[in-house]
């Protein structure tokens, strides 16, 4: 942990980890800032976890506690699996940015302020009757204040900007103050600087590396800190590394299993927060030959990806919660219809409208159960920004192995976090199997709903094939023929053929990992995106010494087949989620488990002490009551 | 369609595209003679187009309408209520050289679809759009329908609709669409000719059919379908030809000082005061009053309201793809991996 020495040029301290949170208001440039802080410490060679926060709205008013945006990195010399629970340092620029994230700093930690952003009209924006400054309410932090507005200003004098031009530099020369405090320099910042105005503005690119090595040199000059701290460089295997968030890396996924499949990608979607990045980086592709369109809604998203499936191609749609109730009537039809569709849920808070950029994981119940009838699909969950690449490739190659719609269930957490990901080898990508006919012309009829015998899947027979001209719809079909059938029977037989052909998919899945040993005390079990958290408390706890093992759903539905022997193997499971207890629902309904809850609906992910606190309770409790 | 590799199409018969399933709507629904005048007229667009049978998609919604995709031997997709104009938005533009055809009916169409329609239309996707106007629901056994009219008494409205009735027509050029036309059910040669012209109109082509439910709203459209009266009471809307009427070409639509359309005897008014039917007009204010002419005041126009030469949204979409494609050098995925924020860590 960052401690600051009291006495001042006291050497250079030497950290395993820290984490710094950038704060302040929407217009501040808070992202940027943490993005190029991130890909500094990145290449640096340490792991990262990044973690964004910003306002629902595009721009809140200034200077409100609602239009404070923030950005937190942790960076380590050890793999890290989350951003961390509270920061080592807290950059704010303006006071509402110290009310809304005070409280989170850890006591003892680094408080950088921008004494500009503190007039009175600010104070009073933010609720401040006094200068938290001032009060004594910063006194348990190390503050470090700045002038920061003003001299970025003096920093560019000699470019002659207009002053409000010359203001927005304020973020660099922030990033200048924070690059000297962690002992590196500033060329890399320079360098993207440089790329990110290259065909725009030679004025702005001198204007933002000027203010920068201002930041670095007043840090240096005026010894602003009475000292650096160093975080030590992390063992990483070798090989080209990237840091992407997850919906950029399921964006990657999908063009990847479309080339490995060679389909079409057709990703039907409409604009909904927080899905809509992947939308734009597919939108990007076009040269690539991926097409990326918006509809005139979400069903008619969800009816185009049908559409799509049906005439051959890899059908996407990508959503949130909300989305997913419109689009559930025609999830519904490609169930029946058995049509390999893709369905990304990039979670949010809910019901309704809910908290549109915080995070929830409490779709889980509505992609299991959310249509009529008995309507089975496939439930896929990635634990991580960088494995939202490999679930999405998952996603595509059951739904076209299978013939089924696939649910991918991202979460607003880990779709804008981001954490490095070495670049796979496209020729070690694992090979791709589509359900092509097995054969028509030896069979006098063609049959659409005849099955192959392995997958229980029925054949991809598209337009423009001669020969076998057929119909299908949302009607019941005659099991073979697909002809509409209301026979009694026949719906039985077929409403059990589509739950036979998505369980049968367990044989075809990894099965669970557990980290620890394979038997124990205590198994935590997660889902999805908390698999960060989970694995980072049960680690420390490990570490403590405690007897506590922890597993991912990353396969929702159907659950991995070893799952009832890893359940079996504990004494007690606890399972975090972040919704009122969806996964333990299925668990304590499918296996008789009595597993327990610990459930957190703020918006906000796990923090790892909050579920460490709660390995450490279920540990302290005699065995006996376990029973 | 690569028009430089003419495909061998056979030779069909209005057989060919008849499948081995019994149609099952009520006995004397109008729905049966659509079926046989487009079944009949199909050789001839496979052969016109150069589209094979296996080209043809037929997508319907819900609704007695929607049954029609079973009876056609080509693909089909018998959808969800309202939706077909989505699926075939997704087939059209991943696979643009499909025919793709959507069956659909007024509650379909412009009740719980009618989001869908208004953009498919403005969209100009290369789709011909069947709507076959009962003025009630069939299917649901008689409620009436966005087409019934103010005032009309059904199981669901037993004091009478209160809402207007919405007209497909004016809705369909008011969202741009490109080809407007309509038919009769009893009408087999206008019929014919309609979707024929339909077929062969590139971009979204929407065909009004007045389909007579004989069981839940017998006669709704007599005035157009009795022998006796039709001539009367409509106006066959012919390209470049004057809009006169009735059984002795002796009646005229035309636009009074106001801009407002009215009947006159054609003995009334010179030659050069008849109005010249253009389904080139764009944007008319004209082709959209003639949408609104309603009996009894007016006789009710049949035919092409409107045929515009215009890119379809997948040629659109497509010629985007081989613009990047040529504009950008063709990245293979792993330089698509390896972009973005990267460094290496050596050995
Ligand atoms: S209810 Fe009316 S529209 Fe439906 S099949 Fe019978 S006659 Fe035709």
């Amino acid at each position: 942990m960052l401690q600051e020495p009291k006495d001042k040029h006291s050497p250079n301290t030497h950290l395993s980890q820290a984490i710094i949170r950038f704060a302040g208001d929407s217009g501040d440039g808070i992202q940027a800032t943490g993005a190029m802080f991130s890909h500094n410490s990145a290449a640096l060679g340490h792991d990262i976890s990044t973690l964004p926060d910003y306002p629902a709205e595009i721009r809140a008013p200034a200077g409100t506690i609602a239009g404070v945006s923030s950005f937190q990195l942790n960076f380590s010399s050890r793999r890290i699996h989350t951003p961390g629970d509270r920061p080592d340092v807290l950059v704010a620029m303006n006071p509402a940015a110290v009310k809304a994230h005070i409280s989170s700093l850890r006591p003892g930690g680094t408080l950088i302020v921008n004494d500009d952003g503190f007039d009175e009209q600010a104070l009073k924006l933010a609720g401040y009757d006094k200068d938290p400054r001032e009060d004594g309410t910063l006194d348990s932090y190390h503050v470090h204040r700045a002038p920061v507005s003003t001299m970025t200003v003096e920093s560019v004098k000699a470019l002659q900007l207009a002053p409000q031009q010359a203001a927005l530099c304020k973020n660099m020369y922030t990033l200048g103050l924070v690059c000297w405090l962690f002992d590196r320099d500033t060329d890399f910042i320079e360098a993207l600087v440089e790329q990110r105005f290259a065909q725009e503005s030679e004025v702005l690119r001198e204007a933002n590396c000027m203010a920068l090595r201002a930041g670095y040199n007043f840090a240096e000059t005026t010894e602003m800190f009475s000292s650096q701290c160093r975080v030590e460089t992390a063992e990483q295997s070798p090989g080209l590394y990237r840091r992407l968030s997850g919906n950029t890396a399921t964006a990657l996924g999908l063009v990847a299993a479309a080339q490995l499949a060679q389909r079409q990608l057709m990703y039907c979607t409409y604009p909904i927060t927080p899905a809509s990045d992947i939308l734009h980086e597919l939108a990007k592709l076009r040269h690539m030959g991926v097409i990326a369109g918006q509809t005139e809604d979400e069903i008619a998203a969800m009816g185009a990806a049908v559409g799509a499936a049906y005439g051959g191609s890899l059908a996407v749609t990508g959503t949130s919660g909300p989305g997913v109730a419109l689009k559930s009537e025609a999830i519904g039809l490609a169930v029946m219809t058995e049509l390999p569709v893709v369905i990304i849920n990039v979670q949010r808070g809910g019901p309704s409208t809910g908290l549109p950029t915080k995070t929830e994981q409490s779709d889980l119940l509505q992609a299991m159960y959310g249509r009529n009838g008995e309507c089975p699909v496939v439930v896929l969950a990635p634990d991580s920004p960088a494995d939202c690449f490999t679930m999405a490739m998952e996603a595509c190659r059951l739904a076209m192995k299978y013939m089924t719609p696939v649910f991918l269930l991202s979460d607003g957490y880990i779709a804008n976090g981001s954490e490095p990901w070495q670049v796979p080898r496209v020729d070690q990508l694992p090979q791709f199997r589509t359900n092509e006919p097995v054969c028509s012309e030896t069979q006098s009829q063609f049959l659409p709903y005849s099955r192959n015998p392995e997958t229980l899947a029925r054949p991809w027979v598209v337009p423009g094939t001669p020969g076998t001209e057929h119909r299908i719809g949302g009607l019941e079909k005659q099991d073979g023929t697909g002809h509409v059938s209301q026979d009694p029977l026949n719906h039985e037989q077929m409403v059990q053929l589509r739950e036979q052909k998505i369980a049968g998919i367990a044989e075809d899945i990894p099965e669970l990992d557990v980290f620890g040993s394979s038997a124990g005390r205590l198994l935590v079990l997660g889902w999805g995106g908390t698999g960060g958290a989970i694995r980072a408390a049960v680690e420390e706890a490990q570490a403590k010494g405690l007897d506590v093992a922890c597993a991912q759903l990353r396969y929702l539905n159907p659950f991995p087949k070893n799952l009832a022997a890893v359940l079996d193997a504990f004494d007690q499971v606890l399972i975090p989620e972040l919704n009122r207890g969806q996964l333990r629902q299925l668990v304590r309904a499918q296996y008789l488990v009595d597993a327990q809850g610990l459930n957190k609906v703020q918006g906000q992910p796990f923090h790892t002490s909050e579920i460490l606190e709660k390995i450490e309770n279920l540990c302290q409790q005699p065995s006996e009551a376990v029973a | 369609m690569n028009q430089t590799e003419p495909l061998n199409i056979p030779t069909y018969q209005k057989e060919d595209f008849a499948s081995d399933q019994t149609p099952r709507w009520c006995p004397g629904c109008g729905d049966y003679s659509i079926l046989a005048q487009l079944q009949r007229v199909m050789p001839a667009i496979a052969e016109q187009t150069q589209t094979p049978r296996e080209n043809m998609v037929f997508i319907s919604g819900i609704g007695c309408s929607s049954r029609f995709p079973y009876y056609m031997n080509t693909y089909g997709f018998h959808s969800i209520h309202g939706r077909a104009p989505t699926l075939a938005l997704g087939l059209q533009v991943s696979r643009p050289e499909l025919m793709t055809w959507v069956v659909t009916g007024d509650g379909d169409a412009l009740s719980i679809g009618g989001n869908h329609l208004m953009h498919c239309l403005r969209r100009n996707l290369n789709v011909k759009i069947l709507l076959f106007n009962n003025r009630i629901y069939g299917l649901t056994k008689g409620q009436y329908s966005p087409t019934s009219e103010l005032g009309k008494r059904t199981k669901s409205s037993p004091l009478g609709s209160v809402a207007r009735p919405l007209n497909p027509l004016s809705i369909a050029l008011a969202s741009q669409a490109t080809f407007v036309a309509r038919a009769v059910d009893r009408d087999p040669k206008l019929l014919q000719d309609v979707i024929t012209q339909a077929a062969l109109h590139k971009g979204s082509a929407i065909v009004e059919i007045y389909q007579n439910c004989n069981i839940f709203n017998d006669g709704a459209f007599a005035h157009v379908s009795e022998r006796k009266s039709r001539d009367d009471n409509t106006l066959k809307l012919q390209h470049g030809e004057p809009l006169v009427f009735g059984r002795q070409r002796d009646k005229a639509v035309v636009l009074n000082e106001q801009l407002q359309p009215r009947v006159v005897a054609t003995s009334e008014i010179s030659e050069s005061d008849l109005l010249i039917h253009d389904t080139s007009r764009d944007n008319s204010g004209l082709t959209y009053a003639l949408s609104q002419l309603q009996y009894p005041e007016f006789p009710v126009p049949v035919g092409i309201f409107r045929a515009l030469k215009a890119p379809t949204y997948e040629e659109r979409v497509h010629q985007q793809v081989n613009e990047a494609k040529r504009q950008k050098p063709a990245t293979a995925l792993q330089q698509l991996l390896d972009s973005g924020e990267t460094w290496r860590v050596a050995e």
